[in-house]
């Protein structure tokens, strides 16, 4: 048995006034899969980072198999077997997976012979229960083959204590099976022990063996999955007991007024190629469409050309009139977005907090009177929406970058939803957000779907969509392949239409 | 043979022979200026890396008297250059541009400046090898008598194609400059990555900088440069980042460059100017080409930001 047992004692890291871990103690047993559950903050990854050297924690200790270690540096913890699998892909994207396993080695060779050595990266990668193709470019595999090329890496590299940090978020159910499957294989035949940090309960309930939930940077609840409920795990992880926030309710059925149609939809991404191709479909009010695809799909494209980023062929109607994205339909036909990376997206980052709430209505009456800006009315409205919205923010003035991930979508949230929306088009708006930050969005958008706005929700999370929908399309290589109502979706047909099974 | 007998083919002929000659200084500045991008960085500042570098070979051969030191000791003007390019840039919140354009005004001064005792004394040139021994046309024996340092040039191109794929230095260079990211985690020393291929950038520059003074035109002067440094920046682009692709590229500037001379030699005098706009017209012509919305830069090294 070469799994090794690791156990973290005590460890305890200050950045400045802010304790990031608070005594956190958690044993990992040989040949198991322990997973880390938190929220954003709570301290899973620097926890982790102590673990592969990055951090020095300034109290703590750290045992592999009995012995006791002192990790200074990233290289200690590779002389100990310790290696993680990153959430942004630390492979070089022109390089082929082989020249990126020669030079992740732990010595770089001065010349490098390259039919003998891609002989011996076959043989070696033989063995393993993972098959990536060696001489592609990183670039060009889908994310599922990056992630699986990642963690050939790692045990090409002799790793024996794996760290997986939320690695199936960009993968297929199917796919997300397949690498955890794997993972949970190779640590039940003693060959790796495995730290996997997730925020989704039923991996962890299928695919691990302890769980160890951290809240403000402390443990607070650990233990075999099989003893733990997952409402007892929601509790530990947010504080109080939680309800189910998010129902499922029974609604009154889609008001038969069709808001946005669309057909033959026509879109090319950024490499000239048709990216959407012949799209249709109709959202009515009063109900919420969710399309499912893994990224990379057209997704992106879809919605940027809905929102008049990008150019497009096709007809797109919103109650029946044309919309093309100017200012002014948006306005009248109440046309309003919760996009992905809402920073980035949707709000100008170094520009104050009540000018970013104000960016739909600045130019309208009562923040603007012909050429006059009314400022002072414009921080009204920005007490209002922040009182309302709950956003917290060092102050009114503080620059958009400063605002956390959650309150920044409580933001983003705050202006669109206050609007009179009769569209809303939603694209991934929990991605990265934290538990608490999640269940207030899911109730807005179903706030607004009950006022009787249309909601289109494109969302890489086949979960969230199917707690929240009425009807899914599944999108792959631009087209929809597959619609069926929410009530009684089977996730597994899903999966495979999401991974590209042709429409029947 | 007659001289005149070869009449009109005396054209392609000094083209060649000026693609030749005009090409070597493209085919060190670009080369250098690749192997600093593969890190990850721009180096605009190559122009007057290359001024300095003409200065500085044309002073230590006149010196010295063996314009091989010449070119060594414009290598190293020019690879101290590099050094303060790479030191400068690696302070946070440095714009690159900024140093790169300032590095141009502050080279190009220092090698007037430091030059103006040599605009008389000739130094001794580099030395050439004829290789139109076979022929009695003076005009083949002309075009095909090439300077030593287009031969060294050649295989550059080889060695740092071979340097990229087949090290291990290559390809730690290669990560460095296409994902930071990678590299970190990898633990590559970054920054002295950068700093390194900026000055091995700078030394290559200052020797295509020497061919000028030493070779062709052959004299210190003022108007030595006709923007070299700056149109390989748009060549290594066009090379797509590989450097046998620079070597031949090098050669197309180069026949373009001739282009003028050549014409005047067979006795075309009108459009002058348009024939020596060649070059600059091709610069533009390529950046255009290559900057279609369609496929951006698909080679590019993923650190220097150059796709969305």
């Amino acid at each position: 048995m070469t799994a090794p047992q690791v156990e973290l004692r005590n460890m305890t890291k200050r950045f400045g006034a802010n304790l990031a871990l608070n005594n956190v103690s958690l044993l990992i047993r040989s040949g198991t899969v322990h997973a880390l559950l938190g929220e954003n903050g709570a301290g899973k990854s620097t926890l982790v980072k102590c673990l592969v050297g990055f951090y020095h924690p300034d109290e703590g200790h750290i045992q592999v198999d009995g012995r006791e270690h002192r990790l200074n540096s990233p290289k200690d913890a590779d002389a100990l077997g310790i290696g993680m699998v990153y959430q942004h892909f630390t492979l070089v994207p022109s390089m082929t997976v082989a020249q990126n396993l020669v030079v992740s080695g732990a010595r770089l060779p001065a010349y490098i012979n390259w039919q003998s050595e891609l002989r011996r990266l076959a043989e070696v990668t033989k063995k393993l229960p993972f098959h990536v193709p060696l001489d592609v470019r990183v670039s060009q595999l889908s994310a599922g083959e990056k992630q699986k090329a990642e963690i050939v890496k790692q045990l090409y590299l002799g790793r024996k204590l794996l760290i997986l940090d939320e690695p199936t978020s960009v993968l297929t159910p199917a796919e997300a099976d397949e690498v955890l499957g794997h993972v949970r294989s190779l640590t039940r035949t003693g060959v790796l022990s495995a730290i996997l940090i997730s925020h989704k309960f039923h991996e962890v309930r299928r695919f691990a063996d302890d769980v160890t939930v951290l809240r403000r940077g402390a443990s607070v609840r650990t233990g075999a999955v099989a003893d733990l409920t997952d409402d007892a795990l929601a509790e530990a992880m947010i504080g109080e007991p939680v309800s189910k926030i998010v129902q499922h309710a029974p609604k009154s059925p889609p008001r038969s007024d069709i808001i946005l149609s669309i057909s033959d939809l026509r879109v090319n991404g950024d490499n000239g190629l048709p990216a959407v191709k012949d799209l249709s479909l109709e959202v009515r009010a009063g109900e919420i469409v969710g399309i499912a695809g893994v990224s990379g799909n057209g997704q992106l494209e879809l919605v940027e050309a809905l929102m008049g980023q990008r150019d497009r062929s096709g007809t797109m109607t919103v109650s029946g009139s044309p919309f093309n994205g100017t200012r002014r339909e948006i306005a009248r036909l109440g046309v309003y977005g919760l996009p992905q990376e809402p920073l980035k997206n949707a709000c100008i980052d170094r520009m104050s907090l009540a000018e970013n709430l104000a960016l739909r209505n600045f130019d309208r009456v009562p923040l603007c009177r012909g050429i006059a800006m009314n400022y002072g009315a414009l921080a009204q409205q920005a007490e209002r929406l922040v009182a309302q919205f709950r956003v917290k923010a060092p102050s009114l003035t503080a620059s958009m970058s400063t605002l956390s991930g959650g309150n920044v979508q409580r933001a983003v949230l705050a202006r669109e939803l206050t609007q009179d929306v009769r569209l809303l088009v939603a694209s991934n708006p929990t991605f990265g957000l934290d538990f608490v930050a999640c269940e207030e969005t899911y109730r807005r958008i179903l706030e607004a779907r009950n006022r009787g706005t249309a909601v289109l929700l494109i969302s890489e999370d086949l979960d969230e969509l199917l707690g929240l929908v009425d009807r899914v399309l599944v999108m792959s290589a631009g087209r929809i392949v597959h619609e069926v109502s929410a009530e009684g979706a089977d996730k597994r047909v899903i999966g495979k239409y999401m991974a590209g099974m042709k429409a029947a | 043979m007659d001289s005149t007998s070869i009449g009109w083919f005396s054209l392609p002929l000094a083209i060649l022979g000026g693609a030749i000659r005009v090409s070597t200084p493209f085919i060190f500045v670009s080369i250098g200026e690749l192997i600093t991008e593969k890190s990850g960085r721009i180096n605009l500042g190559l122009e007057g890396t290359l001024m300095l570098g003409a200065m500085a070979g044309y002073a230590i051969s006149y010196l010295s008297g063996s314009p091989w030191l010449g070119v060594l000791s414009a290598g190293l003007a020019g690879m101290a250059f590099g050094l303060l390019h790479g030191l400068l840039c690696s302070v946070k919140r440095v714009n690159d541009t900024a140093i790169g354009i300032s590095l141009i005004v502050l080279g190009t001064g220092l090698a007037f400046f430091l030059g103006k005792p040599l605009i008389e004394p000739k130094a001794p040139p580099l030395p050439s090898i004829g290789l139109g021994f076979w022929s009695t046309v003076p005009q083949v024996r002309a075009a095909l008598d090439v300077n030593a340092l287009f031969f060294v040039g050649i295989a550059l191109a080889f060695a740092v194609y071979l340097f990229l794929n087949r090290t291990g230095w290559g390809l730690m260079l290669r990560t460095v400059g296409d994902s930071e990211d990678a590299a970190r985690a990898l633990g590559f020393p970054v920054l002295r990555v950068r700093i390194i291929a900026t000055m091995a950038g700078g030394f290559l520059a200052g020797i295509g900088g020497s061919f000028l003074s030493l070779s062709y035109p052959g004299s210190w002067s003022e108007g030595l440069s006709s923007g070299q440094g700056i149109m390989a920046v748009a060549l290594v682009i066009f090379a797509r980042w590989r450097s046998v692709n620079a070597l031949g590229a090098s050669l197309l500037f180069g026949g373009a460059g001739a282009l003028g001379p050549a014409l005047q030699g067979i006795g075309v005098t009108g459009y002058y100017y348009l024939f020596n706009a060649a070059p600059y017209i091709l610069t533009l012509a390529i950046m255009v080409a290559s900057t279609s919305r369609a496929a951006p830069f698909a080679d590019a090294p993923g650190e220097l930001k150059l796709h969305r």
